[in-house]
């Protein structure tokens, strides 16, 4: 991860060109070079395209939290190999210095523009924010937390699905992680779902598509099958946009598109919406 | 043409021979009694010995052997008096997953499952056994309605995966199958589902979120194919008999994480070679598990079966 130009500490001992390193980013999107303090200033969401880029859970907490507010639970809950998966365990220890998480996502609670809810965000460089039983066990303790409190619960999801690695015990936590949400769907308690790039498979096709308000952020790749299965199976041509945000908002799979400058301002109109008045 | 598995071939052989010694005894009027008794003997001994020493992969290829009998040939052979329903009511009818009104000895169950196709025309027609959002949501509709008149739902689960095509994406595969994890928990009747063929991922689990979930000893039930999996470790598709070693997809396997609740027999030498007596064993395993569940209250039903999903993983703490 860069750090600001600013945020770096025994910056005059650093070699000048490590320094222009650290200051220049390239836009995924339009391929542009962007100066990283403008870049980092707009959220991760390049200036000149508007692609939005990946945040990490402690980045998008950040983001949503208001200051000081989150309180991170069941942090404890970390992978274990069930199935003695090759190099599964070398994989968890990969994805525990990429991502500096010990799991691929990160649940608590906090207040968002003052509503008191419970927030749980995954981190794509875990792994590829994959869903094993130690993800499924924390979405389905924070759901069951804002069931016995009675709070709205936010999910950003991140993840390119079941966990391989764990077999069909990763396979079970979409059903886990789906009783846990018919709960608080008969409880009315209000679930939002934010499908961030990218949100696929095992994961799409369990809780992050059964929310009260289902919202993604533009451009985010958001789908069932992995690009090179969708690939092979099509006997229809995909559209340009197949897979996208925007193809699911067309096909009316998301209520809206939001992007990332506006998106705490969003949640907290819908938040107030089952929560105030 | 009947398929012929690589270690089934040496089963393939004796049974040539034992019909030619038949023949013989038909149409020449020798007497080959005996030595046709001696070849069957040997015969059984060899479908014991190669079925005792199975290979996952080996599972993999029984499960997804064509011969191997479909839900309707179960549903034909189980139950009485099938009435199929058709269509989700809000786009069409989905060939891959069948169900309907039906009888259990004397007792009204919806049934439920996905369907294979035995030849071109019909595996076309049923989408090799994989559904679409419509599928789900017709599967879905039908649960409901056994809901509303308090019949309980018995599900058969065969395919390969959910169909992952274009016009599924546009039509909400994901949300299809989401809406039923959640439903089925909170369905206020019964639930059986039993693994008779393929358990691929997702597109199997969107119709098997049961009370209890029986699997054949042969069938298989997998977080992805063997050889995606295979593809995606050693970037080779042939490695996947390791990759089938991996991903611990057996009917034990199952049963061991708790994930399935009863493995049930298959006549000897796989379902494919005695479908009838298959599904003998299947219908008494159905009479065993659902009279039990139906006296369970509404609530307790619910209660149960939430825990049963909601202790279904394995994880550690970390030490500080």
């Amino acid at each position: 991860m860069r750090k600001g130009w600013f945020g770096r500490q025994n910056a005059a001992q650093k070699v000048v060109l490590e320094e222009m390193n650290d200051a220049w980013v390239k836009c995924n999107g339009c391929q542009q070079i962007l100066f990283a303090r403008d870049f980092e200033r707009n959220l991760k969401v390049c200036p000149r395209c508007g692609h939005h880029h990946r945040l990490s859970a402690r980045e998008r907490i950040a983001l949503l939290a208001d200051p000081d507010t989150f309180v991170e639970r069941d942090a404890e809950i970390v992978s274990d190999d069930p199935l003695g998966f090759p190099e599964y365990a070398d994989k968890l220890q990969k994805g525990r210095s990429n991502s500096g998480l010990p799991e691929a996502i990160v649940s608590g609670t906090c207040t968002l523009s003052g509503i008191p809810i419970v927030l749980a965000v995954m981190d794509f460089a875990f792994m590829g924010g994959s869903m094993g039983s130690a993800v499924g066990e924390k979405v389905a303790r924070a759901m069951e937390h804002a069931l016995e409190q009675r709070l709205p619960i936010v999910i950003c999801s991140t993840s390119g699905g079941a966990r391989m690695q764990e077999g069909l015990l990763s396979l079970m936590q979409m059903a886990k992680t789906c009783a846990a949400a018919a709960r608080l769907h008969e409880a009315a308690v209000p679930y939002v779902s934010v499908l961030t790039d990218p949100t696929m498979a095992g994961v799409l096709a369990s809780y992050a598509s059964v929310g009260d308000v289902v919202i993604a952020e533009p451009g985010a790749l958001v789908g069932f099958a992995g690009q090179r299965v969708a690939q092979q199976a099509q006997v229809v041509k995909p559209p340009p946009n197949f897979q996208t945000a925007e193809f699911q908002l067309e096909h009316g799979m998301v209520d809206l598109i939001v992007p990332r400058k506006e998106l705490k301002y969003t949640l907290h109109k819908v938040l107030r919406f089952f929560v105030g008045g | 043409m009947r398929t012929v598995l690589d270690f089934e071939k040496p089963i393939a052989e004796l049974d040539a021979n034992i019909e030619a010694l038949k023949r013989l005894t038909a149409e020449q009027g020798i007497d080959k009694s005996e030595e046709i008794a001696a070849l069957e003997r040997d015969r059984e001994r060899l479908l014991r010995e190669i079925f005792r020493n199975l290979t996952p992969w080996d599972r993999t290829l029984l499960a997804r052997h064509p011969q191997r009998p479909y839900t309707l040939d179960y549903i034909r052979a189980i139950f009485d008096d099938f009435v199929e329903l058709h269509g989700d009511r809000q786009f069409g009818d989905d060939g891959a997953i069948v169900g309907g009104m039906a009888w259990l000895e004397e007792k009204p169950v919806m049934v439920i499952g996905q369907q294979k196709g035995r030849d071109l025309k019909e595996r076309q027609k049923r989408n090799f056994g994989m559904a679409k959002p419509e599928g789900y949501r017709k599967a879905l509709r039908l649960m409901q309605l056994a809901e509303k008149f308090g019949r309980p739902v018995v599900t058969f689960v065969d395919t390969p995966a959910a169909d992952p095509g274009v016009e599924s994406e546009g039509r909400g595969i994901s949300e299809a199958i989401a809406r039923n994890l959640r439903e089925m928990i909170l369905l206020k009747v019964p639930i059986v589902s039993v693994i008779i063929g393929e358990g691929g991922s997702g597109g199997a689990l969107g119709i098997a979120v049961a009370d209890r979930v029986l699997m054949q000893e042969y069938a298989i039930y997998s977080v992805i194919p063997p050889e995606g999996c295979a593809a995606i470790i050693w970037r080779d598709p042939k490695r996947a008999p390791e990759a089938a070693e991996a991903l611990k997809l057996t009917a034990h396997d199952a049963l061991r994480f708790g994930v399935v609740d009863e493995v049930i027999e298959e006549p000897l030498g796989g379902a494919h070679r005695d479908p009838l007596r298959a599904a003998h064993i299947v219908k008494e395993a159905l009479l065993r598990h659902l009279p039990p569940l139906q006296k369970l209250s509404v609530s307790k039903l619910r209660e149960s079966r939430y825990e049963r999903y909601r202790r279904l993983g394995m994880w550690r703490l970390a030490i500080e």
